[in-house]
């Protein structure tokens, strides 16, 4: 006889999310999926509005990563004007976009996953969020805060608001930055990087402690994708988009973005309004392929900066090349926080970093654009286009966490394969399923640990709907 | 359409608020009240061009009159008593406000205006944090056709300005109101797009005097449309200057 669990309400996944998990009628587990059940809309709405309202509008996709769309949405519209914007305003954005990955990523590793790291996969869910962390481990929540707080500020100094700032518009940003803002970014920056350190000295003495979940939390061979730079350097803002192998031999590299739909297919499943985009020449499901933290550092040959370089090193002294499972997406993030901020202090000594030439002017000159940059969760495509009015008239937008949307749902079935035991049902196996899906850090997570209070419930059902058992977490 | 009313040398004396206050045969209550320092909200009026009273914030009460008055479009008498603000008059203003809100998109927070907004002002001044009323949600066009302007009908209010500063102060009359009641729209000319128009001069004071984001400028990001309308006073003063 054949049940199904249904993980019902794990929330925020850019809107939200169910988890259900089949078994057989050995109690066994056959199949899992996670569901996205809240159709957003964007696409649609934004017709007939002017595309120098985009960036502001996409933004509010996201309140954590409003940055990102703000990147995505200005290149596209900046591709529609046919301009290249000033170089100075190259620079601001890219300080932007890495100020926003380092505030996510340190809400994703400190707020969010550290918690299930330190006090374990089974640990009381009473003290597993970030209260208890405040409450036994005061100086490491500190570190994530104010972390979390030094890229938040970033973005404020730039664009005068913490979330949703219109600083970014088509054709470069509305204003410059200021001798004294600059100053103040800087000075937080010996700080920031001595947080980030003490971050990863920490995960190293715990990254060992997880065999068991490091074999299943999405552990398998796929395709990572991501941008790179021309010195095949991490790259979060523009350069081309490649895709490479399980041993990071590269596969395809794409670097005219209007081609992105060779590259990448979207299907759409039934159970979920998140579509599952895939790499065309594989074909669907064979072309499954993963974003983010863990694929960027895969697909470069190096960070680029100093301190970052050298903890790459590690990971790939200790991981290989190529680690193919997504527990490893933790200690890329860490690695990403300590290069961003590293690059954010190289980008403001640039001598032109103050130029007050940061914005492009120009009308329309094309009717369909296409952006692509790095979001903390992995790449980020919007394409547009524009009638002869500069008007929108079709949007289309692929979503970081939809890239790892196939990846996820694979994730979900290896852990509820290894660790769900049909006869009964444990809380410690309702958080590993959630964690596999908390390493690709989808908006997801923000609900789901943040405050310790995951409205959760995992219900066992009879094929005939009756209810077995309910494990319910309020 | 109204003309500004003309103000004689004659001086009457009323009560606002309790408080007597004089002026010269002719003015206005708004024009009184205003030179006394007591705040009506408006949203239609603008000073140098005719009243219009179609916004009804400034609706006062007159002792003796069972009717709301429009202190834009009243003219002081005698001993007139006026009160300007009464719970009566905050929750009308609130619920004009709100229905603003409900009539079209106004989406304040990606919206060119955001933040230099009258009506976006004008909720917060009336303390509003919700909207009562179901939104309608219609279907309306951005006319993105003009070289240098723009107009979101999402973000009308109809309160005119455009149209009388258009016939008033630049003689174009480019701009006019069709429709009646909800199906009311700005319409250039013969109901053309605005690129289209043969009368508009293209001077962008209809712009400048909007006091939404439905009339802005091309090529505006989000929060970006500021709008200047300290020209009018100095146009009008102008233009009554001529011989």
């Amino acid at each position: 006889m054949t049940k199904t669990i249904t993980i019902e309400g794990v929330t925020r996944i850019e809107g939200h999310a169910r988890i259900t998990i089949e078994l057989d009628g050995n109690g066994k587990v056959s199949d899992a999926q996670f569901h996205v059940t809240q159709f957003r809309g964007f696409e649609k709405f934004v017709e007939g509005r002017p595309l120098t309202e985009m960036p502001g509008i996409m933004a509010r996709i996201c309140g954590i990563c409003p940055v990102s769309h703000l990147m995505a949405s200005a290149k596209a519209c900046d591709d529609l004007l046919a301009v290249e914007i000033p170089p100075t305003a190259d620079k601001l954005r890219r300080i932007m976009n890495l100020a926003q990955i380092v505030q996510s990523h340190a809400l994703s590793f400190f707020h969010l996953s550290s918690p299930d790291l330190l006090f374990g996969m089974d640990g009381d869910p009473a003290s597993r969020n970030i209260f208890g962390l405040i409450r036994d481990h005061p100086e490491f929540a500190r570190d994530g805060i104010l972390l979390r707080k030094f890229g938040q500020d970033i973005i404020a100094l730039l664009g005068e608001k913490k979330i949703h700032p219109s600083w970014v518009v088509p054709g470069g940003v509305n204003s410059p930055l200021t001798a004294e803002n600059r100053d103040l970014i800087l000075a937080q920056i010996p700080a920031a990087l001595s947080r980030a350190a003490r971050a990863l000295d920490y995960f190293h003495t715990v990254r060992d402690h997880y065999p068991a979940e490091v074999d299943v939390f999405a552990n398998f061979p796929t395709l990572f994708a991501g941008l790179i730079s021309s010195a095949g350097l991490i790259e979060h803002y523009d350069g081309a988009l490649r895709f490479v192998d399980e041993h990071a031999a590269p596969v395809a590299e794409l670097t005219d973005p209007h081609q992105y739909p060779s590259m990448i297919g979207e299907a759409v499943e039934k159970h979920s309004y998140l579509k599952s985009p895939y790499f065309r020449p594989r074909g669907y499901p064979d072309g499954i392929y993963r974003v983010g933290p863990l694929a960027r550092i895969i697909l470069a040959e190096r960070c680029g900066t100093p301190r970052a370089d050298a903890e790459l090193g590690i990971f790939r002294t200790r991981l290989g090349r190529s680690p193919q499972s997504s527990f490893h997406y933790h200690w890329a993030r860490l690695i990403e926080i300590l290069y961003g901020i590293e690059m954010i202090q190289r980008l403001l000594e640039y001598p032109d970093i103050l130029n007050t030439h940061v914005r492009s002017r120009a009308r329309p000159n094309r009717l369909e654009g296409v952006g692509i940059s790095e979001a903390p969760r992995g790449t980020l495509i919007h394409h547009y286009r524009i009638d002869e009015n500069a008007r929108m008239v079709w949007a289309n937008l692929i979503i970081a966490t939809g890239n790892n949307n196939l990846a996820m749902n694979r994730g979900v079935l290896q852990v509820a394969q290894r660790f769900v035991d049909g006869t009964h049902l444990e809380e410690g196996m309702l958080n590993r399923v959630e964690a596999v899906v908390r390493c690709f850090d989808p908006c997801l997570s923000c609900s789901t640990h943040a405050l310790g209070q995951m409205p959760l419930r995992i219900e066992l059902l009879k094929s005939n709907g009756e209810l077995c058992d309910v494990l319910q977490r309020d | 359409m109204n003309t500004p009313i003309d103000v004689g040398t004659e001086s009457i004396t009323l009560r606002i608020n309790d408080q007597d206050v004089s002026c010269r045969k002719g003015e206005t209550v708004l024009q009184v009240a205003r030179e006394n320092g007591i705040d009506i909200p408006t949203l239609c009026y603008m000073e140098g061009l005719s009243i219009w009273g179609g916004c009804r914030l400034c609706m006062v009460e007159i002792a003796g009159s069972p009717k709301l008055q429009a202190a834009c479009a009243t003219v002081c008498t005698e001993g007139m008593n006026i009160s300007t603000h009464s719970p009566r008059l905050e929750n009308y203003r609130r619920m004009i406000v709100e229905l603003l809100f409900a009539e079209r998109n106004h989406v304040c927070s990606v919206c060119v205006s955001n933040g230099h907004c009258e009506l976006q002002a004008m909720a917060v001044k009336l303390g509003i944090d919700h909207v009562r009323f179901p939104y309608r949600f219609p279907h309306l066009e951005v006319d993105n056709s003009h070289d240098r302007m723009r107009m979101d009908h999402n973000r009308c209010i109809l309160c005119s300005r455009c149209v009388r500063v258009c016939a008033e102060i630049e003689g174009a009359h480019t701009k006019d109101i069709k429709g009646r009641g909800v199906l009311a729209a700005i319409i250039h000319d013969l109901d053309q797009n605005w690129g289209e128009s043969e009368t508009c001069t293209s001077c962008g004071k209809c712009v400048n005097i909007c006091p939404t984001g439905a009339l802005t400028h091309r090529g505006t990001a989000v929060g970006e449309m500021t709008k200047k309308t300290t020209f009018l006073p100095y146009l009008t003063l102008m233009r009554e200057d001529q011989p």
